[in-house]
């Protein structure tokens, strides 16, 4: 198993990111620079919440056409794992690398607290340390977080069953309570949840830290 | 370039005695650019030339202090070759002028003074103070500065882990914004201001400067009137995400051995930032105006000297590392500019700064003269009236003891501030042990088993009506809070709110508050370690109350062996430490229950401190929790014993029976009475608690028992935890959902 971290200029969720899969694996995980171009021999590329390009924009938009997202795409289109978590979330989406789009939250706030998520697959590389239908704790800390997409495109997520976590008490105006996503493949997985957060008891909890034992277990 | 008029003089805010030393300094008539330079550096704001007199009282030192106030902030030892670095700082003025980039500014500024020195920011905290609830503007007040603290904070990727916040009518047209911000550095790298090296380069890094904020500092250090909105454009504009930028790249380059001097350009930009370095190095600069990186065209040398813009540094390099530095700030995308070099002090050993602008030289001050000799006062005072302790007997009851402890838990101050603390990120860096709403925040040290403790403290209706007592009690109250996770108090950094120094009554504050603080450091080994002074906190003659607010901050070894505030258990003995005597002059309970402003002699003296028994107290506390035999501590402060025990069932979910108490003090006193040094703890084992207690001389009783889901004292008052829940977290949403807010 190999894992990196990508740095964009104000990522600031990168060390809390690398700190929670190092926890995991035992093993050292490597920080990308966003200049960078080639992200061959990793088997998960973790993007990181923060702020990417102060995202005054569109959150993402900018980070969406760093260098270093051609690799990402590549990593993704020859079945390699990718894991984006709130700004990273959004930095996939704005790359089309997941459908829908991250609008600002319903109450128009920043908004940072624990929430309970509802686990709806429990089969993918990403998920298979819970149970469908598992209730677990895990913060938020966003602004943008209003998960939307056209109705067609909304259809075909559910359709496909693409929807990995629900909003149990939806905070931010998602669609659907929609807090992640799966790209069709179930390869790429998108969440503005902060599952790196909860993997440590002193902190609070442990519910984030099933996601990192079990991304370490499908490359193992 | 204008003539200098008597008005032009007045215009930059020098008196008359003022200006005869601008000329005697200069040995002549100043032009416009020398002249904007004396005003700032000569202002309140950056001169504290009516507070410096009696900031030098304050205790500063200790073993564990590696720099204490003078520097851009105050560094501790918290072993293991590392460092702590803080600061607090107000950011009044332009908070109230224009809420968000006011108080993101504030927030920024406050992070570049801890980064300076070479430390990454570990957490924010903020302490607030708005108007009465009613007045028109507060609302938006609220809604602005909580979203640019936000704004900046989260962009930065810094938690924001507590604070306070206040709400009172003298602060009707004088919001206080107080920003703290606690960083982590490797004690044998940290940066100082002092420049040195003849020939060195200075070095500008960071945004283009700009127009905004130019006379900010001046801003800042006189009273407002309803004419100060036309200042808006004085007021800086805030762009977290190049601050973010300067932070890494001032901490990758921090990494190499470049840096010789480094000093964050905060209020008067430039101007005071190239003065203070060459000042303490005893160096001049030459400097080249033409080669500031510049957002705006055609910029003269006034504004260039005086702008406010933000998220810029000034440094001095080694030789030949000018390069290398370069390119850590491209690749950061940040601007990097050779302005300068230092220069050999003249014939009387006096520096000069030289100004440079198209060819010619455009201004050239001797340095020290001008930063030394900023004028110092000793502005007249009168000690603040004695007030005659209210006894509790002449103290109306309530109706109904319920419904008071509704009122002072459900209440603009006594509610909770979650929707404040929601909107920042409080958790980014993962290391965030115990989360706003407690005593005092906990944030580990990245990758070891210590935290510090941080906490935010000010009683300002005390200090009003005994400066001394209350500023002993802002002291006492943050040693408490960080005394009541685990952890053992360190330093202090003293935020100092008052209104206008010329009044002899609110100097009078000043000196009284000074003296308190000054009592309760030395009392509690807790020295000042940095500091900010801001004065002229009136609207329409109309004073603030003073307001010296106290950022504590301590440590603990093993955050395992911490505390939070919420019961932990059910069936737990809870144990009152401290002395109850049911004092209730300037108590939460005569504000909010009976309506009273504190104002009037009538309303009495607010709780004497008596700092022996805060320490012997305290100290016992913390043994009891590191043993690991009391789970669960709290200190008790506004609104007394009975919303401590309120704040205790709603941190946890658990609930209470408290016992009638066997004591003569009418049971509104013992309830609602504000004495100090006293602490709530909760343990399995109340019997061998008690017994060391009194072997320690200390006051202790059991005085209920955790479990339930209702509170109830005694056989005939009760109430559930949903209904005080709701009653303690509604009343902020509520108000802020008014269309006022937005």
């Amino acid at each position: 198993m190999k894992a990196c971290v990508i740095v964009f200029p104000a990522s600031n969720c990168d060390r809390d990111m690398q700190v929670a899969l190092e926890r995991s694996m035992g093993a050292k995980v490597d920080m990308v620079w966003h200049r960078e171009h080639d992200l061959s021999g990793y088997d998960l590329v973790a993007v990181p919440g923060g702020f990417s390009y102060g995202d005054y924009l569109r959150c993402g938009a900018m980070a969406a056409r760093s260098p270093i997202m051609d690799a990402v795409k590549a990593h993704a289109d020859n079945g390699g794992l990718v894991l984006g978590v709130c700004n990273g979330f959004q930095v996939l989406c704005e790359a089309g690398l997941l459908p829908g789009v991250l609008m600002r939250n319903a109450n128009l706030k920043f908004i940072c607290k624990d929430v309970e998520l509802m686990v709806e697959r429990a089969d993918t590389a990403f998920t298979n340390g819970y149970e469908v239908c598992d209730v677990i704790r895990v913060p938020v800390a966003h602004h943008d977080g209003n998960f939307f997409a056209d109705e067609e495109t909304l259809n075909r997520i559910e359709g496909e069953g693409q929807v990995a976590f629900r909003y149990v008490d939806n905070p931010n105006g998602s669609l659907n309570s929609i807090a992640g996503i799966l790209n069709e493949k179930g390869n790429v997985l998108g969440m503005m949840p902060h599952p790196e957060r909860l993997v440590d008891e002193q902190l609070g909890g442990t519910d984030g830290k099933p996601m990192f034992d079990a991304l370490i277990k499908a490359v193992a | 370039m204008s003539e200098i008029t008597p008005e032009v003089v007045a215009e930059h805010g020098l008196s008359e005695d003022e200006w005869q030393q601008v000329l005697k300094i200069m040995g002549r008539e100043p032009n416009m650019t020398e002249l904007g330079i004396f005003s700032v550096m000569w202002s309140e704001h950056c001169s504290y030339k009516s507070s410096k007199k009696w900031l030098k009282t304050l205790p500063t030192e200790a073993p564990w202090v590696i720099c204490g106030p003078g520097e851009n902030a105050g560094i501790i030892d918290i072993g293991d070759g590392q460092a702590a670095i803080f600061k607090m700082e107000s950011h009044n003025h332009p908070s109230y002028i224009e809420p968000y980039q006011g108080a993101a500014t504030g927030v920024g500024g406050i992070m570049r003074d801890v980064f300076t020195m070479g430390a990454r920011p570990i957490a924010n905290l903020n302490a607030l103070r708005f108007g009465r609830p009613t007045h028109e503007k507060t609302r938006h007040l609220v809604a602005g500065v909580v979203e640019g603290i936000g704004g900046y904070g989260n962009c930065m990727g810094v938690p924001t882990v507590g604070g306070e916040c206040e709400f009172n009518k003298s602060y009707d047209g004088n919001i206080l914004v107080n920003a703290m911000t606690v960083g982590l550095a490797d004690a044998d790298n940290i940066f100082y201001s002092a420049a040195a090296g003849i020939g060195k380069p200075v070095v500008y890094v960071g945004s283009k400067t700009g127009r905004d904020g130019i006379h900010g500092a001046t801003m800042a250090s006189t009273e407002f009137t309803e004419a100060t909105e036309e200042k808006r454009p004085t007021v800086q504009v805030g762009d977290p995400f190049t601050e973010k930028l300067l932070l890494e790249a001032c901490l990758e380059l921090m990494a190499t051995d470049a840096i010789v001097a480094i000093q964050d350009m905060g209020a008067a930009g430039l101007t005071s930032s190239s003065f203070e370095m060459a000042s303490k190095g005893g160096v001049g600069i030459d400097m080249n105006l033409d080669a500031v990186p510049q957002r705006e065209e055609n910029m003269t040398a006034y504004e260039m000297m005086l702008s406010e813009s933000q998220e810029r540094m000034l440094m001095v390099l080694e030789p030949g590392k000018e390069d290398m530095a370069r390119a850590i700030f491209e690749k950061w995308e940040l601007d990097f500019a050779i302005i300068g070099t230092l220069t050999e002090p003249d014939a009387d050993g006096i520096g000069h700064m030289v100004l440079h602008q198209d060819g010619k030289v455009i201004a050239d001050l001797p340095i020290d003269p001008l930063a030394l000799a900023s004028p110092e006062y000793d502005r007249p005072w009168v000690p603040t009236p004695a007030r005659d302790v209210l006894a509790a007997a002449d103290v109306e009851a309530p109706k109904d003891l319920i419904d008071a402890l509704k009122t002072l838990i459900g209440g603009a101050n006594g509610c909770s501030k979650r929707w404040i603390w929601e909107q920042y990120d409080h958790m980014v860096m993962a290391d965030t042990v115990q989360r706003p709403g407690g005593d005092a925040a906990l944030v580990r040290v990245h990758g070891t088993k210590k935290a510090l403790a941080m906490t935010s403290d000010v009683t300002p209706r005390y200090v009003f009506a005994d400066p001394v007592q209350g500023g002993r009690q802002a002291v006492a109250e943050s040693w408490r809070n960080l005394t009541a996770t685990g952890a053992t108090p360190m330093a202090i950094t003293d935020n100092m709110n008052f209104g206008n120094p010329e009044r002899p009554e609110i100097m009078g504050q000043f000196v009284g508050a000074c003296e308190g603080i000054s009592d309760a450091c030395r009392a509690l080994d807790f020295p000042v370690v940095s500091g900010n002074v801001s004065l002229y906190n009136e609207t329409n003659g109309q004073g603030i109350l003073p307001t010296p607010t106290i950022g504590g901050v301590g440590l603990i070894d093993d955050v395992a062996k911490a505390v939070g505030a919420g019961f932990t258990q059910d069936g737990e003995a809870i144990v009152l430490i401290g002395e109850t005597l049911g004092h209730l002059g300037q108590s939460q309970y005569l504000m909010e229950v009976l309506g009273r402003d504190g104002l009037s002699m009538d309303d009495g003296a607010p709780p004497p401190v008596d700092l022996a028994l805060e320490r012997k107290n305290g100290d016992f506390v913390r043994v009891e929790i590191l043993s690991g035999a009391a789970t669960a501590c709290h200190d008790l402060s506004d609104g007394g014993l009975w919303v401590a025990l309120a704040e205790m069932a709603l941190a946890s979910d658990i609930g209470a029976t408290i016992e009638q108490p066997g004591t003569n003090i009418p049971l509104h006193a013992w309830a609602f009475g504000e004495d100090q040094a006293r602490y709530l703890v909760t343990t399995p084992n109340s019997q061998d608690l008690i017994q060391r207690a009194e072997k320690a001389g200390v006051i202790a009783a059991v005085i209920g028992t955790t479990g339930g889901q209702e509170l109830t004292f005694g056989p005939e008052h009760a109430i559930s935890l949903a209904e005080l829940r709701s009653t303690h977290e509604d009343w902020l949403p509520e108000f802020m959902s008014h269309p006022d807010a937005h």
